[in-house]
């Protein structure tokens, strides 16, 4: 076997597969090890792809070529757009996916990537140089050297399962948990912290009283992720909604101090925004019931996944409680849910190319850096798989900043703010939310893409041809227009001030819009959805966009501003003691990043500044 | 944070002093020099200019302006400082001209330091550094600080905070947690109220810091009238009669009398004006009138004075807001002189040679500083500053009313902008405040 690459990727979750691909894609040779190749493309959690945030994250990852949205489109089974009632910012594209045919999907992409060299094996320990990563060396001996590793290990890292007062150290249910490595990453000197996260029951579906619950149907014309996707092909299905009861919330209160939330046996902290059936229940306690999405996990698979009732309680009460939810009376219960506990490395050991500080050549993605979900996950693996790429190839680190993306705000929170529970993406997060929407994502990120070598021909072709006919869409909108005589003749309300108002003009005032100016310009009815859709954005943010670029140039400014990463933080007197703290923990790579750190103030920011400057002084002296 | 922005600042202490120096930096300190002091003053040379605010033509002040262009300027970038008179009314004008400038505002806390830091001048910027350390908060200590800094407000401001923050909470759940159960549909239930609410609170707040403001540098009452109505007489009858007076200031520059004294256990700045006529061809005259109308504009209180030997001058000049109607020389009232009695009611009548009648003007004038001024006890908004920022988070809480649900994520840009506004004074409302404030009060989570 050929034991010598230039990127190595450890693990094939949904960081990892991105990680070797762009990797692949970016010309270095690269291999994947993974335990076993079957369970590439896994969804360890709920059988879903995107949503708000994670949906503009999987567009992201397509405008860079990267392969989930592509595989998540043929192992769709039910498409919503999330918001479709919103402005086009806020919209979400989200699927219920197949499992059996995400995975094979995925595997199949692997497959068929060109550079990309797959291993079956567990990593044992990494290989360290003087101080450098040069490789792994695996649990049957073999050694393999590389210029750089990807770690994508996910909840394996010291991986313990609790299921009520039963504990098994597991990196999945049924898989042995990654012990090694993290010894190593602590001694490297590494902050490592613990988190939890949950997965509830599996339930047979041939079991289960469909009728009378609450169907919810996809929409009638799914709205893909890839913009390589013309249409989604796979048979659509529905879910079904049902909800927990009084007896519910009765079963699980009386059995509350066998969790091991509440016991005390679990040190890890979880996400709020993804809470257990029983702390949903404990803290609100004046919620008479709570919803349940009965998610069927494949077309010809009978298991489907609960949503909203991830559990740590033991056995026998999830089979309680489970049984007293309408339409789940008589339920077999494939699987049991769990709580997992995991190591995580805190994310402000890295830089913002998802390289280690302290340890140049490795490079960490996904639930290893304090995220949680696949989405979040595959777009850490992919900028930490072009980075790998560039490292093992001597080439400058590439990253993004909070204007460019939502991969960019993800990377900048976790590297300068660090994480105190499993982090996950919000709209809220971002601070251009109106520019960086899911529409166009493309037009933010492929130029780059392009640029960088890693998006294919055929997709480049593609995404000229698109833009070219928005650019076409909007010369026309700025160019038509009408008076005001003019458009009152045309039977528009519009105030008769003799102003001239563009098409565009009119699209954004909500009493004409889009469908009038359609119909006082048939040559917009040509357009396709595509460029229509950009013209709407265009004209509902008219202002707002405006202003978002003035911020993001200021933005900039200040992150061209670098600081040096030997920067000795503690000699700088005027700042106080917890910030010197936390920016010797961060070691902001710009002046911009150092703002963000949490309790950063102006005149710290200034006396930090200064001591640059004085040092640079003294430096050219 | 830094932008292209031009900004100004007070650079000498608030309050009275002999002069106030202004300093204003950015890329369009060159044109708001020559638009307001004529022609660019040779570099680092003090010039006499007289200020003028550019939209009005209006003569603000007189002054020494340097200027200093960059890179070699204490920012880096091109500097002006406007030495005025140390008025709070020349301070006043001089940003009432600049805020006619597009891309012109007021420096945030240690803008001038960071600017001159970013580019590199970093020896002057030690020197001013101090000031603006003292003055900033880290949000940690925000709240102490606040309440050291300004005891009872800080209150007031994190209970604006916390309400904002829940209302922006409350958008951005409908926004990100669509597919909750019933977050959507509770979650807007009382957020337009709230607003409404809120925006109306702050308003009041500032407002009562207009007032408060206005009565610790002592309540501005001017008066005006056509010319020869005896205003002058009537200023020295007025402060004659009271004994508190502090003392009489002449004017350097300006043709306007002040006079400090109390009324009601209140200070007060008593200013007579050049007369006010309608045409005039005397270019000093013409100056004099130009400057009336600005000291008007500042006035807190205006007294109309008329004269019944000057015919017309009952009539309230255009744009004048009187809150009091004074006839003068009532002594020339006799049977024999024909000229008749104003019989306006509420009219008061003096006269400033007998002293009848002044003990009148003083009651009515302490009864107007008490309708306006009795409540200004805790009063939150203090400082320019904070005024500037609130009164900013005002107008995006106005505009967020302005979008429907459709465009829920257009609203909710606005608030955000609200509380970034809100968050200058407060310390910033950060994302993790407000997922907490989220997820404390939605239970969300599949």
């Amino acid at each position: 076997m050929e034991n010598k690459f230039d990127v190595i990727v450890v693990g094939g979750g949904h960081a990892g597969v991105e990680a070797a691909s762009a990797a692949a894609r970016s010309g270095a040779r690269t291999a994947l090890i993974t335990h076993r190749f079957e369970t590439i493309g896994e969804m360890s959690c709920n059988p879903a792809i995107g949503g708000l945030g994670k949906g503009h994250l999987v567009r992201e990852i397509d405008a860079l070529d990267g392969v989930m949205g592509r595989v998540a489109d043929g192992a769709g089974i039910q498409f919503r757009l999330l918001n479709r009632s919103k402005g086009p910012a806020v919209r979400g594209p989200r699927a219920q996916a197949d499992r059996k045919l995400y995975r094979r999907a995925m595997q199949t992409a692997m497959r068929d990537c060109a550079g990309l060299a797959i291993v079956e094996g567990t990593v044992q320990s990494l290989i360290v140089d003087g101080g450098r990563v040069g490789g792994i060396v695996t649990e049957d001996g073999w050694q393999f050297s590389c210029g750089a590793v990807v770690l994508t290990t996910g909840t394996f890292l010291n991986g313990l399962i609790h299921i009520g007062e039963k504990k098994i150290p597991a990196g999945r249910i049924g898989e042995a948990p990654a012990t090694g490595i993290s010894a190593q990453l602590a001694a490297a000197g590494l902050a490592l912290g613990r988190l939890k996260t949950g997965t509830p029951a599996r339930l047979d579906g041939r079991s289960i009283a469909w009728e009378g619950l609450e169907e919810q149907p996809g929409d009638q014309e799914p709205v893909p992720f890839s913009l390589m996707t013309d249409r989604i092909s796979t048979a659509q299905i529905s879910c079904f909604i049902t909800h927990t009861t009084d007896a519910t919330h009765r079963v699980i209160a009386e059995n509350l101090h066998r969790s091991p939330m509440y016991s005390g046996q679990i040190e890890g902290v979880g996400p709020r925004y993804c809470p257990s059936i029983e702390d949903k229940i404990h803290r609100f306690r004046d919620k008479s019931s709570h919803q349940i999405f009965l998610e069927p996990e494949g077309l010809d698979d009978h298991m489907v996944y609960p949503n909203g009732i991830s559990t740590s309680l033991p056995e026998d009460v999830q089979n309680r409680f489970i049984r007293t939810i309408p339409g789940l009376g008589d339920v077999v219960i494939l699987r049991p849910g769990y709580a997992i506990e995991y190591d995580y490395v805190d994310p402000r050991e890295l830089f913002a190319s998802l390289e280690v500080k302290a340890l140049p050549n490795l490079f960490l993605a996904g639930q290893i850096n304090g995220t949680t979900g696949y989405e979040e996950a595959a777009a850490q693996g992919l900028i930490a798989g072009l980075n790998a790429a560039r490292k093992a190839g001597q080439q400058s680190a590439i990253t993004f900043d909070r204007a460019q993306g939502y991969l960019g705000v993800m990377i900048d929170d976790l590297v300068t703010r660090g994480v105190s529970e499993p982090y996950r993406m919000f709209t809220s997060r971002a601070e251009y939310r109106l520019t960086l929407r899911a529409d166009n994502a493309d037009e933010r990120l492929t130029p780059l893409g392009i640029q960088l070598g890693v998006v294919s021909a055929a997709r480049a072709q593609r995404f000229t041809a698109r833009q070219d006919m928005v650019q076409h869409a909007r010369t026309m909108a700025n160019e038509l227009g009408l008076t005001s005589s003019q458009a009152a003749k045309a039977g528009l309300k519009v105030n008769q001030d003799g102003q001239r108002r563009t098409a565009l003009d009119l699209i954004a005032m909500p009493e004409v819009g889009l469908q009038r100016v359609k119909s006082i310009w048939p040559q917009f009815s040509e357009l396709p959805g595509f460029a229509l859709q950009a013209l709407e954005a265009d004209a509902l943010y008219a202002g707002y966009i405006d202003r978002q670029e003035a911020d993001i140039r200021a933005l900039r400014k200040e992150e061209q501003l670098s600081l040096s990463s030997g920067l000795d933080y503690t000699a700088i007197p005027s700042l106080s003691a917890e910030l010197r703290q936390k920016l010797g923990r961060v070691r902001p790579a710009t002046l911009g990043q150092a703002a963000r750190i949490d309790g950063m103030t102006p005149a710290a920011l200034a006396a930090l500044l200064g001591h640059v400057k004085r040092r640079e002084r003294r430096e050219i002296a | 944070m830094m932008n292209s922005d031009t900004v100004y600042a007070l650079s000498s202490g608030i309050g009275k002093a002999g002069i106030a120096v202004v300093r204003l930096s950015g890329s369009l300190a060159r044109d708001v020099v020559v638009g307001m002091a004529g022609t660019l003053p040779m570099p680092r040379r003090a010039s006499l200019r007289v200020i003028r605010n550019p939209k009005s033509a209006e003569i603000v002040d007189q002054g020494m302006v340097l200027w200093f262009p960059g890179p070699n300027s204490a920012t880096g970038e091109d500097m002006a400082e406007f030495h005025l008179h140390g008025s709070s009314a020349a301070v006043a004008g001089v940003f009432d001209a600049f805020s006619t400038y597009k891309g012109v505002r007021p420096a945030e806390a240690g803008e001038f330091t960071r600017r001159a830091f970013a580019n590199g001048c970093i020896d002057l910027v030690e020197a001013e550094g101090l000031a603006d350390l003292l003055n900033a908060r880290s949000s940690r200590q925000r709240q102490q600080a606040l309440h050291h800094v300004m005891g009872e407000a800080s209150s007031v401001y994190e209970e604006w905070r916390g309400r904002l923050l829940r209302v922006l909470a409350r958008v951005e759940a409908a926004v990100d947690f669509v597919d909750e159960d019933g977050v959507a549909e509770t979650a807007l239930a009382d957020v337009s109220i709230g607003i409404v609410d809120l925006a109306k609170n702050m308003s009041e707040a500032l407002a009562q810091a207009e007032r408060a403001n206005a009565v610790r540098e002592g309540i501005k009452i001017v008066l005006a009238g056509a010319p020869n109505t005896g205003k002058s007489s009537l200023l020295n009858a007025l402060a004659r009669r009271e004994a508190a007076i502090v003392s009489p200031i002449p004017g350097t520059t300006r043709d306007v009398i002040e006079v400090a004294m109390e009324i009601e256990g209140m200070a007060v700045i008593l200013t007579d004006t050049a007369g006010l006529r309608g045409e005039t061809t005397d270019e000093i005259e013409r100056m004099g009138i130009a400057r009336s109308r600005q000291e008007l504009r500042q006035a807190d209180i205006v007294v109309w004075v008329s004269s019944p030997d000057i015919a017309g001058s009952a009539a309230v000049a255009e744009g004048v807001h009187a809150s009091a109607m004074v006839v003068n020389k009532c002594d020339l009232l006799t049977k024999e002189s024909g000229l008749l009695r104003n019989e306006s009611p509420g009219t008061i009548e003096v006269s400033s040679r007998s002293g009848e009648g002044i003990a009148d003007v003083i009651a009515r004038l302490g009864e107007l500083i008490r309708g306006k001024y009795g409540q200004t006890e805790g009063a939150v908004v203090v400082r320019n500053r904070q005024r500037q920022a609130i009164a900013e988070s005002i107008r995006h809480l106005n505009d967020s009313l302005g979008h429907g649900a459709r465009q829920l994520e257009v609203m909710a840009e606005d608030l955000r902008k609200a509380a970034h506004a809100l968050g200058r004074v407060t310390g910033r409302i950060d994302v993790e405040d407000l997922l907490a404030a989220i997820f404390s009060e939605f239970c969300i989570g599949k």
